[in-house]
């Protein structure tokens, strides 16, 4: 009885913990004024992209809706927007030893690198919702002008936000890993988009290479296929959930975030 | 000492690539005690420090804090350390007043105690009435350091590790942290490291020497003045001939050797012999110096070496050690 009421104490003194640090790092990205300019930029350019889309189907009619072009173009904002939400994380603290400040209280490591990852996660996903509202505005403005193409459908806009959340863990857990290894916020930048690149583009172009040299129905050509990130967003524009995608980029977050944890632990 | 001991330190050893950056040091320091931590730079403190406070392993050896294994241990021992590291890493964009609470709560203190605390160690460092609106960026070096020292003191720790406290300090901050460390003698266990050999002088009760990565002396300052310097100096200012006064205590047979002359000012001189006799009897002295003709005698004093001597003369032994291998 004693022993589960200590554990029970010792547990939410952790989760307090955990809460703080995550409050914290949110307070500290909200007061960092390249998470604005971060912010601003990817507004403005989904805008952009989102008034193009528009315009493209108000002239003539296209094969994909407004919202599946628009998620399809997720990569554009992530290879600046993720370096920017996390080169500063853990590169500028260890930069400043505020890092090893934090070592010196009572909390587990990993709630230092968990409460990095949540904190940008938490931007990551607010900014993205934020765009929710470009088909709530295009469908009450141009409604007339665009009356044959449904900007709110719910299942498309669901799918996408679904790919977005779920892809997001792992391009922010690829963010924090970058930011871990070195203690220059540029370089950590350089390195997350330089991952984040290989990961997105690369993967495709090499479905498309092997496509022509290596049977599809072998091994390699399904692996290729399973980690495609445009494979993933496809299922989700047309509303499939399929638990592959997010055991897979569960499974990737998990990895990134524990090369990171014995990154920092290496260290000691 | 029948006091508990608060940390143990067993045949300790870290190394960075092939350099061992500390090697087999060992030390006991009990509860209560204020401990001074020497040593030239890269001497190895911080290293010891920061293997005490969780933040770092050793290679080999064994450490503890309160009993508690600091390898096994880590967080544990985090709770009963309050530790300010070397150059006080601070997050510049807060204010000092919520950099303190989010430390609190980091530290585990309860939510309604939160407040409380937070005032206790503002109160305690002299923050709560000038700096706690303050952003960290815009602080002074000295209040930084307060800022630092606050933070090691929340929670009332049971063992406090400050590593240059006073660094960057003026002469009145200096002071008052020396005051500060004073209040905890007793009810805290305090390794304090530092280059100003006086504040040690003054505040610790025992002084833990290194060089090299190698303990080279620990005890109270008598004890390595025993050890490292054992005879005591006399000093005499004097206006005139110098060789007068020497060949008097010459020819009075006294054992006493000239270490050194330092000129005081226009004619005046000070010199200092090195005595192996301890007595404080002046009386062979003043009867020598009784028939001089062409010197006068201002002042005679005995000195006793400082820690600032003995630090040296510990030092510069453990090099000639290490050459003579």
């Amino acid at each position: 009885m004693f022993a589960q009421s200590n554990k029970r104490i010792l547990y939410q003194q952790r989760m307090r913990q955990l809460t703080t640090l995550i409050r914290h790092e949110i307070r500290l990205l909200f007061i960092s004024p390249p998470v604005y300019i971060a912010a601003v930029t990817f507004l403005m350019l989904m805008g952009f992209i989102y008034w193009a889309i528009l315009r493209g189907l108000s002239i003539e009619p296209q094969d994909l809706s407004a919202n599946v072009q628009f998620f399809s173009l997720f990569w554009l904002p992530v290879f600046f927007l993720v370096p920017l939400l996390t080169m500063r994380s853990l590169a500028a603290e260890k930069n400043n030893a505020t890092l090893e400040a934090l070592f010196s209280t009572p909390v587990p490591k990993i709630f230092i690198v968990l409460s990095k990852f949540f904190s940008a996660y938490f931007l990551y996903i607010t900014l993205w919702s934020l765009t929710v509202f470009f088909p709530f505005l295009g469908d009450s403005l141009l409604a007339n002008k665009l009356s044959e193409q449904s900007l709110m459908n719910f299942a498309e806009l669901i799918g996408g936000l679904t790919f977005i959340a779920i892809s997001g863990l792992l391009f922010i857990s690829i963010g924090i890993f970058t930011s871990s290894l070195t203690r220059s916020q540029l370089v950590a930048a350089m390195l997350s988009f330089t991952l984040l690149f290989i990961f997105c583009i690369g993967a495709q172009q090499l479905e498309y290479a092997s496509y022509n040299y290596i049977s599809t129905n072998s091994f390699f050509y399904d692996a290729i296929q399973h980690i495609n990130v445009f494979r993933h967003l496809e299922d989700f524009s047309l509303g499939i959930l399929d638990t592959r995608p997010f055991i897979f980029y569960l499974s990737a977050t998990w990895l990134f975030l524990s090369l990171t944890l014995s990154n920092i632990e290496s260290k000691s | 000492m029948d006091k508990p001991v608060s940390i143990s330190v067993n045949n300790l050893s870290r190394r960075f690539g092939k350099v061992w950056a500390i090697k087999n040091i060992s030390f006991d320091i009990h509860k209560g005690e204020i401990v001074g931590f020497l040593g030239p730079n890269g001497a190895g403190k911080s290293t010891t420090m920061r293997i005490l406070g969780g933040l770092q392993n050793g290679h080999t050896g064994f450490a503890s804090v309160c009993g508690l294994s600091v390898a096994e241990n880590s967080i544990g021992i985090k709770r009963k350390i309050g530790f300010m590291q070397e150059n006080n890493p601070l997050p510049e964009e807060l204010r000092v007043s919520e950099y303190l609470k989010l430390r609190a709560e980091l530290k585990e203190i309860p939510a309604s105690k939160l407040s409380e605390e937070v005032r206790r160690v503002m109160d305690l460092c002299d923050l709560f009435r000038t700096a706690r609106r303050k952003i960290v960026r815009t602080l002074s070096k000295g209040f930084k350091q307060r800022v630092g020292i606050a933070d090691a003191l929340i929670g009332n720790p049971d063992i406090i590790i400050l590593d240059e406290p006073t660094i960057g300090l003026d002469p009145h901050q200096i002071q008052g942290i020396r005051t500060l460390i004073d209040s905890l003698r007793g009810t805290h266990t305090v390794l304090i490291s530092s280059h100003i050999l006086s504040e040690i002088e003054k505040s610790c009760d025992r002084v833990i020497i290194l060089n090299n990565g190698r303990l080279v002396a620990m005890g109270t300052k008598s004890e390595l003045r025993e050890s490292f310097i054992p005879e005591n100096q006399l000093s005499i200012t004097i206006k005139g001939d110098s060789n007068e006064l020497i060949h008097s205590f010459e020819s009075a047979q006294l054992k006493l050797e000239l270490a050194d002359t330092i000129d005081v000012e226009d004619g005046i001189q000070e010199l200092r012999f090195k005595r192996t006799n301890k007595t404080q009897d002046m009386s062979p002295i003043l009867k020598a110096s009784y028939s001089l003709n062409n010197c006068q005698i201002l002042g005679i004093n005995f000195i006793k070496p400082d820690l600032e001597s003995i630090f040296l003369a510990a030092t510069k032994r453990s090099w000639e050690d290490v050459r003579s291998k």
